[in-house]
This record gives structure tokens, sequence and C-alpha cells, in this order.
């Protein structure tokens, strides 16, 4: 465990933040401009991943191994959260025969 | 047998389920055989209370507790004393006479069985009102006989004005029953009970002048001037012809309008402890005893003409409650409820004679057509007018003898009345019954007597007019009253109160000979001028002289009301109808829900159905979350 510590460690911290911010918003940006159904499942999936790194990098500066942990659990939620997910948009695409969103737009008044 | 009280409004009851629930199913003959059964039967029962009645005092009948809350104690029970045995006795008799009349008078008619079926619930509850114990029960029957007064008047009910009727007849009695109920409040209020036993002896202990007494009896006169037809609320009963004629019958002479005699009758020592309310009485009573005397001279309705004489009638009786003749009073309830309903009778007989022609002005000459029905009424008319020894006479004569020793002017009106009377009926006598014919060849051709069911009745009330005053003839005249003292139990206190008659006999001769001598001359004027000069009413188009078409229209007393009452009320119900409901209230409830639906029409086209667009949405909100929580701090 300390070995992996020290590990983390020989990277600057401010570097995982940086590298976090960026993946992140890499995610939120293909949230929002892509328009594939499963493009912007894999950048939500992006964003979750952004927060596991920064937390592992946190926990493992402040010396508190509960926030690998958290980690833990937000990886095997991410992946039923993928099951369900993608059993959506199959069903999307079986209907539609499209996983553009924008097809997707009978959700309204 | 005084336990088998329960009995007599029983049966009419049943004959009002059966008739009411069969009236499809069963046929006439078995309708009305029912109906005329369950009254006679209860006629049967309460003669036999009627001969082994002699207490002193009233038997209660306990039924069972009905209302008992708190102090109040209100139990279902009769009573049964002399007043409320003649009062049976009058209904189910009058009423069995008349049942049996219409099974024949009304046996074209569609609505046979349910016509039954009202005149045995309103028979029901007639009996209840003068059986109750207390004035709970009795405001039960009051309620009801205005009910049934209601459906029978209204009867012929796709007729719009027969309807109009009906609802005047319902709204003018719930005036006064209004006045009836709050009387019983602070009867209750005062006395802490409604029961006649415990009111009456509480109220001889109170002073003559009593406040609170002269607010109950005022209130509970008011009660009586809607139920019997009085000023100012008499205008139903003459509207109330619109009902089939037994029905016209039944409310004039055995049921409905006696109830207000009865109830101050039964009431008589809390309104002789209140002698301002016994001056109201007799001063209404005789104003409404003119003043339809008055408008009957000039109705050319055959049934009309009867129904003004009803309303002076009645207004004779009040006068007689008003200067303290109870017994004379109930004298001239009961002698009236024979040649009144004797008299609606005959006049139902000619009407069904003439195919249903009321209009005096087509009649005529019907004397030899119909000489059953024409000696019947005869007899009716003669006893209505006062001539011994028909049984008005005696009954007229004593309360007249009361007011002259009451008030001399009040007796003069009265007489004047009395002539009235004598000159209005036998003017509807010549017109209908002497002279030629008058109506149409095909009227004519139709004239017939009527069925043995229709002449029978009025027979057997016709001997009833004749011989009925011979109950009461009074000492001046060698008799020894029997009514007075079969009476003098129930209104020993106000007797004991108010003093006895204390007329020398020459003075009740003399003033017997005045009004007979009147009468004689009235009926004499009415003679000459139609008979002898064969003078008819005009027709509604031709001019009146001022006065006649004065009482030609009723003292446009209707049309007065609905200036006063009805135009007013009516503007006013369309200004709360129109402005206060349809522009307040519903604009308000509208109002609220109308402003989220136009302020939504805004907001929701943000939801445009772009997931995308959500999908950006949803990040600024996040981003907006964040930036408003890193901030705050």
């Amino acid at each position: 465990m300390d070995n992996i510590t020290a590990t983390i460690q020989v990277v600057p911290l401010n570097h995982y933040i940086l590298l976090s911010a960026i993946i992140f918003t890499i995610g939120v940006i293909g949230v929002l401009i892509r328009r594939n159904a499963i493009i912007i499942f894999m950048s939500v999936e992006l964003m979750l991943n952004a927060v596991n790194l920064l937390l592992t990098a946190f926990s493992a500066y402040s010396g508190d191994a509960s926030g690998q942990v958290f980690v833990f659990f937000i990886m095997a939620l991410a992946a039923a959260e993928v099951a369900v997910g993608l059993a959506i948009i199959v069903m999307v695409y079986r209907n539609t025969n499209s996983i553009d969103i924008n097809v997707l737009n009978r959700l309204k008044w | 047998m005084i336990d088998l009280v329960w009995l007599i409004p029983l049966f009419p009851f049943i004959g009002f389920l059966i008739c009411g629930l069969g009236r499809n199913v069963l046929p006439k003959a078995l309708l009305g055989g029912i109906a005329s059964l369950a009254v006679i039967v209860s006629f049967a029962v309460s003669l036999g209370i009627f001969l082994q009645f002699d207490a002193k005092t009233a038997a209660v009948v306990n039924l069972f507790d009905w209302i008992n809350v708190g102090t109040i104690n209100i139990p279902f029970a009769f009573q049964i004393d002399q007043l409320s045995i003649l009062m049976l006795l009058i209904i189910t008799g009058i009423g069995s006479l008349i049942h049996i009349y219409s099974t024949a008078y009304m046996s074209h008619d569609a609505g046979f069985g349910k016509f039954f079926s009202y005149l045995n619930l309103f028979v029901f509850f007639m009996l209840l009102l003068v059986l109750g114990e207390n004035y709970i029960i009795m405001f039960i029957g009051w309620e009801g006989v205005g009910l049934c007064s209601y459906l029978l008047i209204g009867f012929w009910y796709t007729n719009g004005e027969y309807a109009d009727a009906a609802k005047k007849a319902f709204i003018m009695n719930r005036i006064g029953d209004l006045g009836f109920l709050i009387g019983v409040f602070v009867i209750i209020a005062t006395f802490g009970s409604s029961s006649f036993s415990a009111v009456f002896p509480q109220a001889q202990a109170l002073v003559s002048g009593d406040t609170t007494l002269t607010l109950i009896t005022i209130l509970l006169f008011i009660g009586a001037t809607g139920k019997s037809a009085q000023l100012p609320l008499f205008t139903w009963l003459p509207d109330a012809m619109a009902g089939p004629t037994p029905v016209s019958a039944l409310i004039h002479a055995a049921t409905m309008v006696t109830a207000g005699i009865y109830m101050i009758a039964r009431s008589n020592i809390l309104f002789s402890l209140s002698p301002v309310t016994m001056s109201i009485i007799a001063v209404v009573g005789l104003a409404t005893a003119i003043i339809a005397a008055i408008i009957a001279l000039t109705q050319t309705d055959i049934k009309k003409v009867l129904a003004y004489s009803t309303v002076s009638q009645l207004g004779y009786m009040f006068l007689g409650l008003g200067v303290g003749a109870y017994t004379g009073a109930f004298f001239h309830v009961l002698t009236h409820a024979f040649f009144k309903a004797l008299l609606f009778l005959g006049a139902g007989s000619v009407i069904h004679a003439m195919s249903n022609e009321q209009d005096m002005r087509n009649m005529g000459g019907l004397r030899k057509k119909l000489p059953t029905t024409f000696i019947t009424m005869l007899a009716g008319t003669i006893a209505i007018s006062g001539l011994p020894p028909f049984a008005g006479f005696f009954s007229k004569d004593e309360i007249l003898a009361h007011v002259f020793e009451h008030n001399v002017v009040l007796w003069v009106i009265g007489v004047l009345g009395a002539l009235l009377t004598a000159f209005y009926m036998f003017r509807m006598m010549f017109l209908t019954f002497w002279g030629s014919f008058r109506g149409t060849e095909e009227q004519k051709h139709h004239l017939h007597e009527s069925p043995a069911a229709m002449t029978v009745p009025l027979i057997v009330l016709a001997i009833l007019s004749v011989v009925g005053g011979f109950i009461g003839v009074p000492e001046a005249l060698h008799g020894s009253h029997w009514l007075a003292n079969y009476l003098s139990p129930i209104f020993e206190a106000s007797n004991s109160r108010l003093g006895e008659l204390s007329l020398s006999h020459a003075t009740e001769y003399a003033l017997m000979a005045v009004s007979v001598v009147g009468v004689i001359i009235a009926i004499a004027i009415a003679y000459v001028k139609y008979v002898k000069n064969g003078h008819v009413p005009l027709a509604d188009s031709e001019a009146r002289p001022a006065l006649a078409k004065l009482s030609y229209h009723k003292f446009y007393f209707d049309e007065f009301y609905a200036a006063l009452i009805t135009k007013p009320l009516d503007a006013l119900s369309g200004f709360f109808y129109k402005t206060v409901d349809k522009s307040g209230i519903d604009g308000i409830v509208n109002g609220v829900s109308k402003a989220p639906v136009e302020a939504s029409k805004g907001f929701r086209l943000l939801q445009t159905g772009n997931v995308g667009f959500y999908i950006f949405a949803m990040v600024i909100g996040i981003v907006a979350v964040l930036a408003y929580s890193f901030f705050k701090f």
C-alpha cells in the first residue's frame, strides 16, 4: 500500500487535478455536442473516470484509503449503469432504427 | 279503543302506499276502493273513540320516544280529547265522502291512482296534525298538508298556470310556516317543552299580556294566516282552484284551512292571555271576511266564488277566535265543513255535467237537468247564508253574538259581510240554476245528472248542512248547546278568564232578527237582479264601473304583491345571478385556473422534446448550482 501511495505521489497533485479537469471537460463537451447516444454514453463514463482519478489522487495525498474504496463503489455502479443505459439504447435503436438523440424529440408538452 | 288511536292515521298511510306503488298496476276500481276504504275505516275507528271517550282530561297515547336530546324530550305521542275527536270526525267523515265522490269524478283521469295516493297522504298528514300531542308532531302534519296541497293543486302539472298555482300555495304556506316554527321554538325556549300538557298549565300561571306570550301568539297566528288563508297570505287559496274539484273540497272543508283554526283553538289559553294578539286576530279576520266577500261578488268562475267564500268564512272563524268565541269558531269550522264540502262537490258535479266548463256566464237553467245537485246545493247555500234552521245560522250567529258583546262596530261590519255572503252565494245559485242555458249546443246535449257515487255524498252532506246546526243550539233558542258542553274541558281555562256570553235573550233575538232579515233582503236583491232582470255578468273585455273592477280584479292583491315583493326579488336575484355569481364567484374560480394556464404557455415552450437540449440545460443547471455553492461560501 505504501508503495502505491508513494508511486502516486511521484507526480505532483496539481497535475492530477489538471488531467482530471481536462478529461472531465472532454466528457462534458462530448455530452453536449455529440448526437450519437453511444458517444454521449462514453462521454459520461469519461466524466465518471475523471472523478475517479481525482478521488484516488486526493486519497493518496491525504493518506486516507477510504477515497479509493469509494472509487471501487463508483466503478461497480458505473458498470450497472452501463448495463441499464445500453439496454435503453438498444431499445431505442429497435424502435427508431437510429441512435441519434435528435430523433428522440417526443418528450415534451 | 283509545289505545288503538294510531290506527286512524295508519290506514290512510297504508292506502297511500298501496295506491302510490300500485298506481300503474292495479285496476282503477280497486285503487279507488282501497283509498276510500282506508279513510272509511279510519272514520269508523274515530267514531268508536268518539262514542267511548267521556273523560274530562285528555288521554295521551305514547307511541315511542322520538327526540330525546339534553333536557328536551319530544315523544311521538297522540292526544285524544274532545277537540281532536271532533276534528278526527270531520276529517275522516268528510274525507270519506270526498273519496267516494272522487272515484266517480276522477274516473276518466289518467292519474287516477296518483290522485288517490295523494288524497290519502293528505288525510294522513291532517290526522297527524290534529292528533299530535305536541307542537312538533303538529308541525309534521302542518308541513305535510302543505306538501300535499302542493301536489294536489298542481295535479295537472302539465298546465303551466296550474303548476304556478301549486308553487304559489306552497310558498305562501312556507311564509306562514316559518312564523309557526319560530313560535314553536319560542314556546320550547320559554316552557322547556313542546307538549300541550306541559305548556298550557305553565302558561296559565303567567299574567295576561305577558310579552313572551304575545310574541308566541303572534308568531303562531302568522302560521295560521298562511295555512288558513287570512290577510295578507290568502291569495293562494283562490288559486288553489287549479286542482281537481274534490281537492278543493278537501282543502277548503275538511283539512288544511281548518288547521290554523284548530291550532289556535288548541292553544286557546295562550291566546286568551294575549289581548293584543286577540285584537289583531279579530281585526285581520274581519278584514279578510269583508274583502273576500267583496271580491266574491263579481267573480264569474263558480269555483272562484266558492274559494272566496271560504276565505270569507275563515275570516269569520278568526273573528270568532279573536273575540274569544272559541266554541263558536269551532262550531263554524264544523258547519262550514259540511256546507263547503257540499258546495264544492256540487260545483264539481255541475262542472262535470258541463264538460269542464267553470264559467257561470255559460251556465244557467241547470235545475231541471241536475235536480239532485240543485237541491243539495241549495241546501248548502241556505246554510252558508245563515238562514235558520240550517247549520250556518247557528254557528255564524254565535260568533256574531260574541262580536256584538265585544265591539258593536265589528259586529256591524260582520253582519254586512254576512249579507254580502248571502248575496253572492245566491247570485251563484241563480246564475247557475235559474234562467236559460247559455252554453254551447254540444254542452247542452251532454248535460246529465252525475252518477250515484257523486250524488250520494252530496245528499249526505246536504242532510248534515240542514241538521248540523242542532248540535249547538243556543240557550236563547231553548237549546242545550251540546257542542259547548262537549268542548268545555278544552276551553274551560279560557272561558273562565274571558267570561261567558252575558247578552240578554232579548238582545240575542234582536241580533238574530237583524241578520236574518238582512239576509232575506240580500237574497231578494240577488233574485231581482239575476232572475227577474236576467242580469249576466259582463264579459272580460267589457268595461266595468270602478268598484266592480276593483272587486273583479281581486283588489289587485296579486299585482300588488308582484310589484312589492316578486319584482324586487326578481331584480335582486337577477343581480346575484349575473353579477355576483356569474361574474364574481365564477370569475374568481375560473381566474384561478386560467392564470396558471396562461402563465405556462410561455414556459412550456422550453420543453422542446430535443434530448440534446435537455442535456445542455442539465449541464448549465449543474454548473449554476455549483457556481452558487462556490460563491455562497
